[in-house]
């Protein structure tokens, strides 16, 4: 099915239907219990889920494939954001437009600083690219201000041109379906809800991800994964590596212009601090978790993030004693504290331990680490059936 | 007029001059092989060839036109293939995806955007492929990733490679260093097989003295950087100068 | 010209900074081959060092003083720190004027284990590893450290004076013979030049005249040879890397009356230190401290007020804008060999 072979297109179907289904899927608590705090189904949470797996599969396919390192991946989701809040700023609340901006500005951003950085490998390409975000993030601050709104950040006013807003919703919408506009569905206990905003970012994700399975079986994404694993012998093949790694940096940059013009078409506002350096970490962890390289990996990585980041900073030492209420008082007090330093503030600590763990223990990432666990379980399986060799998803 | 004519070429490493004045001229369809001992400049001659290092004078012409200042990819897609010293493969792919790559960069040029293509729909460059293994006896290996082979597999692989491409030249640098002698024998007849089936020019570097004279219509002693002597294998064999500067007391 | 020395006359400050965590990255990267960006967190715990102190010193006990009252009428409660109950007054006081200073000697056995315990139970594992994985453990270590950190200090700068004896100003335009008030430089920041100027001129020495330091700048030209030497390179590979975390630490301790030291002060430091080695030549020692000053005075120039308004926001991107053209030009840096990690 569309190029795809059988493997691959049951993969696809099952995160087409993964995808879709997620606003029940995620929420398998009634809505009243006391469970229901980890209900991730609902829009705000589920939209970031699927926004922030774009931006990782797009980095997958620079980082996974051509082993580049990029640490300035960030810059090219704040040029969306701006992008895009530019766009409701003079046109009209239409996120159409606002996205089409938003992958091309990133796309022409991500051309010019390719050019460059991709003049060095290895660190030197992971210096070039953190100093061009990092430049990028101190210029809207300072002389960009006029683009950007500075420390405020960019967002849409009442006075603003809004050339073709007519009569138009004053909030974004597709054509007149308003991005915040949802279907309530009440089940029993269950709550769910479907939402416009949702749904565009998820079909979004979807193209990304059938996107990036097509390159990831075409001669295009062996040609990637040669320059990983031997640029030089690539070169004395005949093929000229930079233009493919300025087409993989590009076509990454436009994946994260279009998570950011994304995430401004959920919220219209724009600001310099998506484009920080620490926020480029994180692109880069949420890949590495999941699993570089492989192919849902990236996603798993951002909803696992997304997900806990979500989950640990409602939970506080309030929420944690009544956890373990049942437990001795001092064993109690004891537990409680040290598990209070990772929820709440302190989840950035645990997103340290995280990066960390992941790269001590786990190189391939969650995806890898849940294969090798699956194979461990065939083998000791007692009717000896032997371990297929798949290679990564 | 050879198809490779090298003219005058000097290369200094601060203070080592690594070669000094080299002249020499491949005929085309024929086998070429460089003799030196170690540390000759061998190696570093073949780096001139494929843009690897840039002489500090003289001239390279391949086929009429100047080899020198291109890129690697510009000079591999000129005809001119190499098989290196210390095996250089894709060691994280697959053995079948390492001989897929040449396929394409033969026929798609330095650079395609074939994202939207699939391998498993390339009928013509995977039946290339394949031929190719089974020319080189591997194709019982081609879903193994490369870096478990063997050490002469990994030359295989890599020669599998460079003849999958039909380079006009082909430059081999010790291609059976490391092989058992079986393999070495498999080594020759493969590269006479070639030889014969297509116009193939070859300039091999080779320690190992079976292969040369298997092979080499002629032989060009290089000694400390500049050319001893070139002629005929039967008039290398007697040579009195060669024997003396490289071949010592060795039997040939 | 006046101007032209202030300007170089700030710099200079910022660029020691960025000299020695420079040095230290450099050390690290010449000698083990890793990449380390936990380096920055490195400064800032040498910075939080002299936090600790002032508040260990500042530690007082209460005591009632019955002969007076506060204002609703209740006896009088005093703070009277322990270090003047134990020293005198004077003594207790001058100790603790001088908490920035005497930091230092709780700094350099603190970074020392640190360092120790960080080469052995984390980096030692990543000699071997690709780069991408050594910036990526040492990037979560360096989060881990920093929020730890933020924990027992809170995320708000901690004033941290100096000793009284230095709050001043020097009128330098005065000894050159300008005018008076034209160039003046407070006296804390000429120490923190002199200081790093000492501390720079030691780790010099040291590997120049001890036989350690032989091997290490031997290992450092050529890490297989000295390796087949039979020497046994971990130990003093691990000794190194608790002396760069060492420069790192005093760096950050003296550094902390010109900047209130916060969480997030080595993330900060630590992008600009690494344009700095890059500048410099990956893996060259002067190269790293020549370029460290240098790019600090640079910034400095860039943010006159005459520069800012001829190329607005300069002073921002000036240090990134210069590394883009050094990488680009020149890949091994300005005094990098040839050769080190080039491409
Ligand atoms: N990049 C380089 N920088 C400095 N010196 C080099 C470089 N490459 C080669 N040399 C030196 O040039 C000389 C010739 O080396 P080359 O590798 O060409 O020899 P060779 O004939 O191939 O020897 P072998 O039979 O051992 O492969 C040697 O002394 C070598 O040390
Ligand atoms: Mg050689």
């Amino acid at each position: 099915m569309l190029g795809l072979n059988r493997k691959d297109t049951i993969l696809m179907l099952i995160v087409i239907a993964l995808t879709l289904g997620a606003p029940v899927l995620l929420n398998p608590f009634p809505a009243d219990s006391a469970m229901a705090q980890f209900n991730a189904g609902y829009p705000d949470l589920m939209q970031r889920f699927v926004i922030f797996g774009i931006l990782a599969i797009g980095f997958n396919i620079l980082f996974g494939l051509t082993g580049y390192l990029s640490f300035g991946h960030a810059a090219f989701l704040g040029v969306g954001s701006y992008a895009a809040v530019w766009m409701f700023k003079l046109l009209s609340m239409n996120v159409v437009p606002a996205l089409v901006l938003s992958v091309v500005v990133a796309g022409l951003f991500s051309v010019l600083i390719g050019y460059v950085s991709l003049r060095r490998s290895g660190i030197y390409f992971s210096i070039l690219t953190l100093a061009f975000a990092q430049m990028s993030y101190n210029m809207a601050y300072s002389v960009l201000t006029p683009i950007t709104n500075g420390e405020t950040g960019l967002q849409v006013y009442s006075n603003d041109p809004q050339y073709l807003l007519g009569n138009g919703p004053q909030v974004t919408h597709l054509f007149g379906l308003e991005m915040r506009a949802k279907a309530v569905v009440e089940m029993g206990g269950w709550t769910f809800d479907f939402s416009v905003g949702y749904y565009l970012a998820a079909i979004m994700m979807l193209a990304a991800f059938y996107l990036s399975l097509r390159i990831f079986r075409s001669p295009f994404g062996m040609m990637l994964r040669a320059v990983k694993s031997n640029q030089n012998r690539l070169n004395y093949t005949g093929i000229n590596s930079r233009p493919y790694t300025l087409a993989a940096f590009v076509i990454s940059g436009m994946y994260a212009g279009l998570a950011g013009g994304l995430l401004a078409s959920m919220d219209p506002l724009a600001g310099a601090e998506r484009m920080q350096w620490t926020a480029s970490g994180e692109i880069v962890l949420m890949t590495i978790l999941g699993g570089a390289g492989t192919l849902i990996g990236p996603v798993v990585g951002a909803v696992f993030i997304k997900y806990f980041e979500n989950i640990f900073s409602k939970i506080n030492e309030h929420v944690l004693h009544g956890w373990f209420g049942w437990l001795p008082d001092g064993v109690e007090d004891v537990v409680t504290w040290i598990l209070a330093r990772f929820v709440g503030e302190g989840w950035h600590l645990t997103l340290g331990l995280l990066f960390m763990l992941v790269v001590i223990f786990l190189p391939g990432g969650l995806v890898e680490g849940g294969q090798k666990l699956a194979r461990l379980l065939r083998r000791s399986r007692p009717d000896g059936t032997t371990p297929s060799n798949t290679p990564a998803e | 007029m050879g198809i490779l004519e090298i003219k005058g070429v000097n290369k200094r490493f601060g203070g080592l001059q690594a070669l000094g004045n080299v002249n020499l001229s491949v005929e085309e369809n024929t086998v070429h092989a460089i003799i030196g001992p170690n540390g000759a400049g061998k190696s570093t001659l073949l780096n001139c060839l494929v843009g690897k290092l840039i002489p500090d004078s003289g001239s390279v012409m391949f086929a009429g036109q100047s080899v020198l200042g291109r890129h690697p990819h510009e000079i591999n897609q000129m005809g001119i293939s190499r098989v290196f010293q210390t095996p250089e493969i894709f060691k994280d792919l697959s053995v079948f995806e390492n001989v897929l790559i040449p396929c394409f960069a033969k026929r798609d040029g330095a650079f395609r955007m074939h994202a939207f293509e699939t391998i498993e729909h390339e009928r013509d460059i995977i039946e290339q492929a394949e031929a190719i293994l089974a020319d080189v006896n591997m194709l019982e290996k081609r879903d193994m990733i490369a870096s478990s082979l063997s050490r002469g597999d990994k030359r295989r692989l890599e020669m599998a490679m460079c003849l999958v491409q039909e380079p006009r030249l082909l430059l081999l640098d010790e291609p059976t260093a490391g092989m058992a002698r079986a393999d070495t024998n498999n080594t020759i007849d493969l590269l006479k097989q070639i030889k014969a089936k297509r116009n193939i020019t070859m300039a091999i570097i080779e320690h190992d003295m079976h292969v040369v004279f298997s092979l080499a219509e002629r032989i060009t002693v290089l000694a400390q950087g500049t050319p001893l002597v070139e002629d005929t294998p039967e008039n290398i064999k007697g040579h009195p100068k060669v024997r003396e500067a490289y071949l010592g007391e060795a039997q040939v | 010209m006046d101007a032209i020395i202030l300007q170089i006359l700030n710099g200079l400050d910022k660029g020691s900074a960025y000299a020695l965590i420079a040095l230290g990255l450099t050390l690290i990267f010449g000698t083990l081959g890793v990449v380390n960006f936990a380096h920055g967190a490195l400064f800032m715990i040498g910075a939080f060092c002299a936090v600790a102190l002032q508040r260990l010193f500042g530690l007082s006990k209460t005591t009632i003083d019955e002969s007076q009252v506060d204002f609703l009428g209740n006896p009088l409660k005093v703070q009277t720190p322990y270090l003047e109950s134990w020293f005198g007054h004077d003594f207790g006081q001058a100790l603790i004027d001088w908490s920035v200073p005497l930091a230092i000697l709780l700094a350099i056995p603190v970074m020392l284990a640190v360092g120790y315990v960080m080469e052995r139970g984390l980096i030692k594992h990543f000699y071997k590893r690709p780069h991408a994985d050594q910036i990526l453990v040492t990037f979560g270590l360096a989060i881990v450290l920093q929020e730890i950190v933020k924990y027992y200090f809170g995320a708000n700068p901690i004033p941290t004076p100096s000793p009284a004896a230095f709050r001043g100003s020097l009128d330098f335009g005065v000894l050159v013979g300008f005018d008076a008030n034209v160039i003046i430089y407070p006296y804390w920041r000429l120490v923190y030049f002199l200081f790093s100027g000492v501390i720079i001129a030691a780790v010099f020495a040291f590997l120049q005249f001890t036989t350690f330091g032989m091997v290490v700048r031997a290992g450092m030209a050529d890490r297989e040879t000295v390796g087949l030497l039979g020497i046994d390179i971990d130990r003093r590979f691990t000794l190194m890397f608790g002396i760069a975390a060492a420069v790192a630490g005093l760096a950050g301790v003296m550094y902390t009356p010109i900047l209130s030291p916060t969480y997030s002060m080595g993330m900060d430091f630590l992008v600009l230190s690494f344009v700095v080695v890059v500048v410099g030549g990956m893996g060259s020692l002067p190269g790293a401290v020549m370029s460290g000053f240098l790019l600090g005075i640079l910034q400095s120039f860039a943010s006159m007020n005459e520069v800012k308004s001829l190329l607005p926001g300069i002073d921002q991107i000036i240090i990134y804008l210069v590394a883009i053209i050094i990488l680009l030009t020149r890949p091994r840096g300005l005094m990098g060999r040839k050769g080190v990690m080039e491409e």
